[in-house]
């Protein structure tokens, strides 16, 4: 079609398997090299579909983790789940040089642009951490001095993606990007908050005052997200300020 | 009204609605015929998990949205939008 490329319409792409890395037990990174991408805005997904031999195909929805930039070069993270019809494949068998068909960059709405000045609160559940790295990750390739807080809830210290990552964020001087984790089941030893869900004491320790006006991205299952929602807004947050992306209650977005 | 929360955010419709529509419409923002809601369209809630989609307002839980695939067809009814804005040089791809 002579307007698809004038009129910037998201087309079917070829990505080749470039690079793979194991986050965590169950979830693994993959570097995809993606002919003609046009580079992305910080939040925004991409569309994978996998064919079988027979012609069944299914699509899958994957956050970008990584800061846009112009190599052609993307990354996503994707959690193995234990049902499920694509993450098994992407987490364990495929390999580089690999290539898959890739649909993106989409969404124009759960996104950061690193220009934005105002205190940003990311809120990460599980693998929703995803998305917001790829906003940590822009705002530094950027040299923006947005101020950033993460609140990263997962379920165990050895569930957390981006960890040496994350780590060095704290680590660096101002201005940096305050991480705040958060453990559901299992906490690390010597750990002062017990094993438990996100709450309002914490919403008001470990998250911008309501008063700064910040805005927030959440980003994790739909009831990890709408536990966090509600927290927020009962803090004061502005329901028009919250931007929310839900992977729904399997994880494995369709 | 939805008591489910088996739904997603209708960002998640973004990849199916860029087959159809040539600017981003989840970021556009769109009435709701049955309660006059204005929220953009990543805000309703989007039900993934049956033949096509459906999208209804974050709000009231009106039906703001159906796309079905039938076929080499798509069957798209927006009657439960009095309107959308769009922002037609705002291109989502737009590198920041």
């Amino acid at each position: 079609m002579a307007g698809t490329a004038v009129l910037g319409r998201v087309t079917w792409r070829t990505a080749k398997v470039v690079a793979v890395h194991d986050e965590t037990a169950t979830a693994r990174t993959l570097a995809l090299a993606v002919r003609d991408w046009p580079s992305h805005v910080a939040g925004q997904h991409v569309d994978v579909r996998l064919t079988a031999p027979d012609g069944y195909s299914a699509v899958r929805s994957y956050s970008i983790g990584s800061a846009p930039g112009t190599d052609g070069r993307i990354e996503i993270t994707v959690e193995r789940l234990p049902n499920g019809e694509v993450s098994p494949y992407l987490t364990q068998e495929v390999m580089v040089g690999d290539e898959l068909e890739l649909r993106g960059p989409i969404g124009g709405w759960f996104v950061w642009r690193s220009d934005r000045t105002e205190p940003i609160q990311l809120v990460a559940g599980g693998s929703g951490i995803v998305p917001l790295m790829a906003m940590i990750r822009s705002r530094r390739s950027a040299g923006s001095t947005a101020p950033f807080r993460l609140l990263y809830s997962v379920r165990e210290p050895g569930a957390v993606f981006y960890r040496d990552e994350l780590r060095a964020l704290s680590n660096q001087g101002d201005p940096v990007v305050v991480v705040t984790y958060v453990y559901t089941r299992v906490t690390p030893k010597d750990w002062t908050r017990r094993a438990g869900r996100i709450d309002a004491p914490l919403i008001a320790t470990a998250t911008w005052e309501s008063t700064l006006q910040p805005t927030s991205y959440v980003c994790g299952p739909t009831s990890f997200v709408e536990h966090a929602t509600d927290l927020l807004i009962a803090a004061g947050h502005y329901r028009e300020k919250i931007r929310t992306e839900r992977f729904g209650a399997t994880g494995e977005r369709k | 009204m939805n008591a489910s929360m088996n739904y997603l955010d209708g960002n998640a419709a973004a990849g199916e609605l860029s087959r159809i529509f040539a600017v981003d419409i989840t970021s556009a923002e769109g009435q709701c015929a049955h309660c006059g809601a204005k929220r953009r369209f990543a805000e309703a809630h989007l039900y993934s998990h049956c033949p096509g989609l459906v999208a209804r307002c974050a709000l009231c839980g009106h039906v703001l949205l159906r796309l079905v695939n039938v076929g080499q067809r798509v069957l798209l009814d927006l009657t439960g939008m009095r309107y959308l804005t769009l922002h037609p040089t705002q291109q989502p791809e737009a590198s920041s």
